[in-house]
């Protein structure tokens, strides 16, 4: 089915009907039709699937990609003339975005439909043929998704594949022009050595542990809030920029810790399990990964609100933890769920190593009003992205590239960034006859050489000699 | 070198790396205006060991290599305070205040595989935009390329930050081990066979790879309007192939495309202007090996391709030297009509229509260049549209590797990632996207617990649609 899949999207593809802005427009607006007319359908998908607030459906976010890409396609497609200089003169020199071909699209269960389309709508607008094959352990919108985007987009360019790890594993071992994964690490660097083969050039959108720096000068009701929101309002914690672990100082932390109790109280309730605002556990396999986090010796005293949990319901209750060992499992893995160790430090600075003894995150966030932290921080700890005195809100920004380095990932996307991560920047020079110099060319003489070093070093005098070469002709 | 010495290089660089000195403008600068000082100081010593591993003349060393890493490293002097310029970006009003930038950040430690047919320039050049980000950085030079392995293991560390900047000498066991290591960057330049060795060896770090192939680059020679003209195109096509490391180049054309109609005018043009070029032996450069001699040898005693020899064709293995060699429609499915040749031979296909070219060229893999000769407006936008290939020159070739602006890479069979210029100095960095945030405005719509009427506020704001916003805020609207 893999084989078939590429094969027929490839003989699509060579068509070239993909090309024209004007196919490219059709099949976005299908997306947005699709995301409009479907809202209900795909809202009870994601409840089905991981028991989602409507709030948490990002359905809007899609819109708002879709719109963007709209907006700007003409301007992404145009060619952008750059100055050829004056070595080959006269000529133009201009960059042109093409199509890389045919893509692959894998996508993750957290939010399964919007790290699905938002990427599709990206290799669409850079006009090419995708296969979509979204996770199968969000199984409800991965039917959804198989059953929809063919009634509203083009189906001979635009396929949808589902299934676990033999149809995936199948469809990796064919060639694509590219390979979009978002998911783990694990999995990421299998995707890589099987892309290895066809020397297909990824992106990957990994994980990793997202810190979050408190310093003491901050309003800690505020931080709270936008922490908790970063935390348990996205996906109760299962996405790949929700706070991971805090780091503040031993004096802050009563405070902190008060006021993030303060703060899950009023969001979630005396009964989180029971609040309709908080996302289950995706599975038992994961259920059960968390609860032995947070039942490992060290850790399990360790816990200072929270860790309720219904295994029925796979629902855990937003859980703090004060000062868990640094070599626990919870502080070595990426949680990917509600639980939330707050780490404390003499001085906020001392969090600086702790971040850069880990391996580097897809986003880092510090809360502080001080300049000088704040630019210390930049400059001292590389992620995928900084935010401060915020968490999580850059996802929404499609002026900003959103991906990760190191660990985290490799490649970006969002906005501009989803067009160029599935194009190809092609250089265009175009020269004519006139201004011939007979110094590129053997037998090679001294004077030839004089020129040729003056013409690259942009001596006046030597490119005149060069050029004026076209008077003598060849 | 042996795999624990190795295991120190890469540590000493890590170390440099982190002690954060490679990140001043100060550092880089000082970085590039050392490379600058080597280069002129020891260009003869480069000439001669270039000359040594490739029979390089020194017009095309200085042509091809040094002079263009001179031009590329005072290109990056002059630009590297705008290029290491945050970028400020549009955030929307519902974030206020707030403020968002991209922020160019080095990876940190870089290794670079250069390929031995441009040995110098195919290492400097990347090394060139690695330091520019800001990055510590391994050189491991071609072991076929010898000379030139050892005046940079010789002279780089003099001139720049030993600490920061090393080359590691060896063979393919060397490669292998320095692959063992995590970086934060490979570029690979050289054949496809061993890039997909390096991008599975690099995917158990997850590190990102750039891989600078080659390609069967094809030239379309349509009807040019003048003597003068034609004899202008034969001048760029013959440098283009032969006067580029003997065609050994992954820009030099490989095959030809001309209508059959048009060929004796070729050819006869074609002729002329090789002899006159070549008529000094030492004018084109020598075959690297003789491996590669053997393998070029074999290309032409196919007994299928024999035949097809229009020109040239003589071979001398103990001075490496193969003569520039023409041939004519030899077999489409011949190893040198399906290989990249990467040698002085020069298969001419012909063709009814020229317009027949781009048929062609769509059946074999992605180029690292396309070439086309040809005045015509209409079959200029069709090759541009309906083929890929790294880079498309119209009326010239090769050049287009000299122009920063433009960028350099392959796409498909030919590679992955672009370098020159600034882009050299985007391909070793991390964009990383930045947001900052005031107390100043809480906009409490966006906690739980959620209802009806959040979602219809953010619905809203989403849509940028303030006034919407508003009417529903003061329940005008739903």
């Amino acid at each position: 089915m893999a084989t078939a899949a590429a094969e027929q999207l490839r003989e699509s593809f060579l068509t070239g009907k993909t090309r024209p802005a004007a196919w490219r427009e059709a099949q976005l607006r299908g997306v947005l039709r699709m995301v409009t007319e479907m809202e209900t359908a795909i809202c009870d998908a994601l409840h089905a699937d991981l028991a989602k607030p409507r709030t948490e459906s990002y359905v809007q976010e899609v819109k708002s990609s879709c719109k963007f890409a709209l907006k700007n396609l003409k301007k992404w497609m145009k060619p952008q003339k750059v100055s050829a200089g004056v070595l080959t003169f006269p000529s133009t020199a201009r960059i042109a975005a093409e199509p890389l071909g045919v893509v692959l699209v894998i996508s993750a269960w957290n939010y399964p439909f919007l790290l699905s389309v938002d990427p599709v709508i990206g290799a669409i607008a850079a006009g090419n043929a995708v296969v979509l094959k979204p996770s199968e352990i969000a199984s409800a919108t991965s039917t959804l998704l198989a059953e929809l985007l063919p009634r509203f987009v083009d189906g001979s360019f635009i396929k949808v594949v589902e299934g676990g790890v033999p149809e995936t594993t199948a469809l990796l071992e064919q060639k694509w022009d590219k390979i979009f994964y978002t998911g783990n690490g694990k999995v990421g660097r299998i995707v890589l050595s099987l892309a290895a083969k066809h020397l297909t050039p990824v992106v990957l959108e990994l994980g990793g542990k997202c810190p979050v720096v408190v310093d003491s000068n901050v309003d800690a009701h505020v931080a709270a809030k936008r922490i908790a929101v970063g935390k348990w309002g996205c996906n109760n914690g299962q996405a790949c920029v929700a706070p991971d672990f805090i780091i503040t100082t031993n004096s802050f932390a009563p405070k902190l810790v008060e006021s993030l109790e303060k703060v899950l109280l009023k969001f979630y309730g005396k009964d989180p399990l029971q609040s309709p605002d908080l996302s289950q556990i995706v599975n038992s396999n994961h259920f059960n990964r968390l609860s032995r986090l947070m039942d490992e010796e060290m850790v399990s005293d360790k816990v200072v609100f929270g860790g309720q949990r219904d295994e029925l319901q796979l629902k855990i209750s937003p859980t703090l933890l004060l000062d868990v060992p640094l070599d626990s499992a919870i502080m070595k893995e990426e949680i990917f769920g509600p639980l939330l160790p707050i780490i404390t430090a003499d001085k906020i600075h001392e969090s600086f190593a702790l971040i850069n003894s880990m391996t580097k995150p897809l986003a880092a966030y510090l809360f502080t009003k001080d300049s000088t932290l704040q630019d210390q921080f930049e400059n001292g700890i590389s992620a995928g992205a900084t935010i401060i005195n915020d968490t999580s809100i850059h996802l929404t920004n499609l002026h900003l590239p959103f991906g990760g380095v190191g660990e985290s990932g490799m490649g970006a996307y969002h906005g501009t960034f989803s067009f160029e991560a599935f194009s190809h920047k092609k250089a265009i020079l175009a020269r004519c006859f006139i201004g011939e110099t007979k110094a590129r060319y053997p037998p090679y003489t001294p004077e030839k050489l004089k020129i040729v070093k003056g013409v690259l070093k942009g001596n006046l005098l030597a490119m005149i000699q060069a050029i004026s070469g076209c008077a003598r002709g060849a | 070198m042996a795999v624990a010495e190795l295991g120190e290089t890469v540590s000493e660089l890590r170390q440099a790396y982190e002690s954060g000195r490679t990140r001043s403008l100060a550092w880089r600068q000082a970085q590039l205006r050392g490379l600058l000082r080597l280069l002129k100081e020891q260009q003869e010593t480069a000439f001669e060991a270039l000359h040594e591993d490739l029979g390089k003349h020194r017009a095309e060393a200085y042509r091809d290599e040094v002079g263009l890493l001179m031009k590329s490293a005072n290109v990056a002097l002059r630009q590297l305070g705008k290029w290491m310029t945050p970028e400020k970006v549009w955030v929307p009003l519902v974030a206020f205040p707030a403020t968002g930038q991209i922020v160019p950040e080095p990876l940190g430690v870089i290794l670079i595989f250069a390929c031995w047919n441009v040995p110098l320039g195919l290492s400097l050049e990347p090394l060139i935009g690695a330091i520019a980000a800001g990055n510590a950085v391994a050189l491991k030079p071609s072991e076929l390329s010898p000379c030139t392995a050892k005046f940079l293991a010789e002279n780089v560390g003099k001139y720049m930050d030993a600490a920061a900047v090393k080359v590691v000498q060896g063979g393919p066991e060397v490669g292998e081990q320095l692959m063992e290591h995590r970086w934060d960057k490979v570029l690979f330049t050289g054949s496809p066979r061993v890039g997909r060795a390096v991008m599975a060896a690099a995917s158990k770090h997850l590190t990102p790879v750039a891989l600078e192939l080659g390609g069967k680059c094809p030239c379309i020679f349509d009807m040019m309007s003048s003597a003068r003209e034609l004899q202008i195109a034969v001048n760029r096509i013959v440098g283009a192939k032969w006067s580029c490391c003997a065609g050994q180049a992954c820009l030099a054309i490989d095959y030809l495309l001309v209508e059959e109609r048009y060929l004796p005018v070729l050819l006869k043009v074609l002729k002329s202007t090789m002899k006159r070029f070549f008529s000094d032996a030492d004018a084109m450069a020598r075959i690297v090996n003789a491996r590669h001699f053997q393998r070029l040898s074999n290309l032409l005693k196919d007994k299928e391709v024999a035949p097809s020899i229009l020109h040239g064709g003589s071979m001398d293995a103990e001075n490496l030297y193969i003569e520039p060699t023409i041939l004519l429609n030899p077999p489409l499915d011949s190893a040198i009509m399906t290989e990249e040749i990467f040698g002085p031979l020069l298969p001419i296909i012909t063709l009814k229509k020229i317009e027949d070219s781009i048929a062609f060229v769509r059946t074999m893999p992605k180029p690292l260049a396309l070439y086309a000769f040809t005045g015509d407006a209409k079959l200029r936008r069709r090759i541009v549209e309906e083929t890929s290939s790294g880079s498309v020159t119209f009326n010239d070739a090769v050049v287009q590797y000299a122009i920063d602006a433009l960028p350099f890479g392959g796409v498909g069979q030919s590679g992955s990632g672009q370098y020159h210029g600034k882009y050299s100095f985007e391909m070793f960095s991390h964009k990383k996207a930045v947001m900052k945030r005031g107390y100043l405005i809480e906009l409490t719509l966006r906690y739980p617990p959620w209802n009806e009427r959040k979602i219809a506020l953010m619905r809203h704001l989403y849509r940028f649609d303030y006034f919407g916003f508003v009417l529903c805020f003061l329940g005008l609207r739903r």
